[in-house]
């Protein structure tokens, strides 16, 4: 939900899986790229981050995932200060969040198998203990036919649902998707969304970055929408998706 | 439908297994494991040289004797030799020919066709008893007793500048080790960061999915300390090759009577492999962890 900066319990984080309290955020001395966001995301909600390019919805997300830092104001992830914890500790906090990148991210060198393995193996898992799974999943994303296959034979739609295999195989607390169906046509768009909507039922929090207008009102899920930076509130908002 | 089965599927390595700099790196590496061998198995070879000379120079003494008086040198040199000989400590004595003597010096004296006009010298070789070698002192003492004008030379003005020779030999050796232990390290780093930047992607990708710095930073320690041993492997080998060929083709006798190499000098090559990876592994974690520290 959106918050107003500094009102009345804009600090409990509490409940939250995730909250931004009056946090800013810029690239060494260049002018902010988000300013005072005030907003907290419920336990298995589901929200689009909208606005145009250069809003700075892919740096929000960075945020999110622990890949920048804010210049200002404090984020909670799953109720801790990311600020203050410690380095050696952060990437058991991102284990809990599964990204899927605009640009896919696979590893080339790997399989299809291996790419949605990765976050497993990662976490220390043994591969009998998840063997199973994976192919499960691959299977549910419509890649039971394309396990072996290395990401440079997949099509554009095939790595955008690897890229999303991967980053559910642990199933994480939060999922985030920066342009999910960018690279895709209209109908693979709509499979993507029911994938997400069918993580979100099992109880994953799910925020994604998009353009797509039509998505989001088909869809009928609140959004959030950023405006050189600052948070403004689309649509319905709601603690569940 | 895919033919793959889950149940065989074996996880694929985190890092890419081939790059074309590999072959590059290992040459190198492999170069300065070679160059890192020669320089063990010369210190070794100056160090058994240096050895056998101060054994050899420890265990004789030389006497100078001149004639005195109506004496005739070859007269003066025997008296000597019986003087010394029996006495505790020493061996053999010999009184070199006038032949031998005056081969000795000419070097010093230059091409002269007739030396009889001048008061050379005669020499007497001492062996002494390598275990309990009679003193300069003890010598002089003797042929001083018998009235003779002898000069005692114990080699040991040689004897000091050989041993230094060999102890600046030895150090070096340790140096130029050291040396080419440190450029070997620097070119692992140079290659660690090289490595880390072409797969900058796939460092993202694992920091992102929850890897820790540490665990990256192990997967490039690891590949290129195997990369390492293996040129080390090469170099090793070429040199142990190298050091064969050599004491196959005269040893102490031949091709290297300065460098005397035996047969277990070449077992000195045998830590390298795992030295060159100890090297990479250290250069490579270091490097990669500050660089991971930095992208991430």
């Amino acid at each position: 939900m959106l918050r107003q900066p500094h009102d009345e319990g804009a600090l409990d984080a509490e409940g939250a899986v995730l909250a931004f309290d009056d946090v800013s955020m810029r690239y060494g001395r260049a002018p902010e790229t988000l300013k005072d966001l005030n907003f907290s995301l419920a336990p298995g909600s589901f929200h689009f981050l909208t606005g145009a390019s250069g809003a700075g919805k892919s740096s929000l997300l960075k945020l999110i995932y622990l890949a920048a830092k804010p210049s200002k104001g404090l984020i909670h992830l799953f109720g801790q200060n990311v600020s203050a914890v410690p380095v050696k500790e952060q990437p058991m906090l991102r284990r809990r969040i599964g990204v899927v990148f605009q640009e896919f991210r696979l590893l080339d060198h790997m399989s299809a198998f291996d790419n949605v393995a990765l976050p497993l193996r990662i976490a220390g898992r043994k591969p009998d203990s998840y063997r199973q799974d994976v192919a499960e999943l691959l299977a549910w994303v419509g890649l039971r036919s394309r396990m072996h296959a290395m990401p440079a034979t997949l099509a554009g739609g095939e790595k955008q649902r690897l890229a999303i295999a991967r980053a559910v195989v642990n199933r994480p607390d939060i999922l985030l998707a920066d342009e999910p169906t960018g690279n895709v046509d209209h109908e693979m768009g709509l499979r993507i969304l029911r994938l997400f909507v069918e993580l979100n039922r099992l109880g994953t929090t799910v925020l994604i970055a998009t353009h797509d207008q039509d998505l989001v009102a088909r869809s009928g899920k609140p959004v959030l929408h950023l405006e050189e930076g600052r948070l403004t509130q689309l649509g319905p908002v709601g603690g569940g998706g | 439908m895919s033919d793959f089965d889950p149940g065989r599927w074996k996880p694929a390595a985190f890092l890419p297994e081939a790059d074309a700099r590999d072959g590059s790196l290992i040459f190198v590496v492999a170069t300065l494991c070679f160059l890192a061998c020669l320089t063990a198995l010369t210190v070794l070879a100056t160090d058994r040289a240096a050895r056998g000379w101060s054994d050899q120079l420890t265990g004789q003494a030389t006497v100078i004797v001149r004639a005195k008086g109506a004496e005739t040198p070859d007269s003066a040199a025997a008296r000597a030799a019986e003087a010394l000989s029996g006495l505790p400590g020493v061996g053999e004595v010999r009184a070199l020919e006038k032949e031998k003597a005056e081969a000795l010096i000419a070097p010093w004296l230059g091409d002269i066709a007739d030396l009889d006009d001048l008061p050379v010298p005669r020499l007497v070789a001492v062996d002494l008893d390598p275990k309990a070698p009679a003193t300069p002192q003890s010598l002089d003492k003797a042929l001083k007793a018998q009235g003779l004008d002898a000069v005692v030379d114990d080699h040991s003005i040689w004897l000091k500048d050989i041993q230094r020779a060999a102890g600046f030999a030895r150090w070096v050796g340790v140096a130029v080790f050291a040396l080419i232990a440190a450029a070997a390290g620097a070119v692992v780093a140079f290659a660690t960061r090289a490595g880390l930047t072409a797969r900058h992607e796939v460092v993202e990708v694992l920091h992102l999915a929850g890897a820790e710095n540490d665990f990256i930073a192990r997967l490039f320690q690891m590949r290129f300390a195997r990369m390492a041993a293996l040129a080390g492997l090469f170099g090793a080998g070429g040199a142990a090759i190298m050091g064969a060929i050599l004491r196959l083709m005269g040893g102490g006798q031949g091709l290297t009577p300065v460098l005397p190499i035996v047969w277990t000098d070449l077992l000195a090559v045998l830590p390298c492999p795992v030295a060159a990876g100890l090297v990479a592994a250290v250069a490579a974690r270091l490097t990669a962890q500050a660089l991971i520290a930095k992208m991430t």
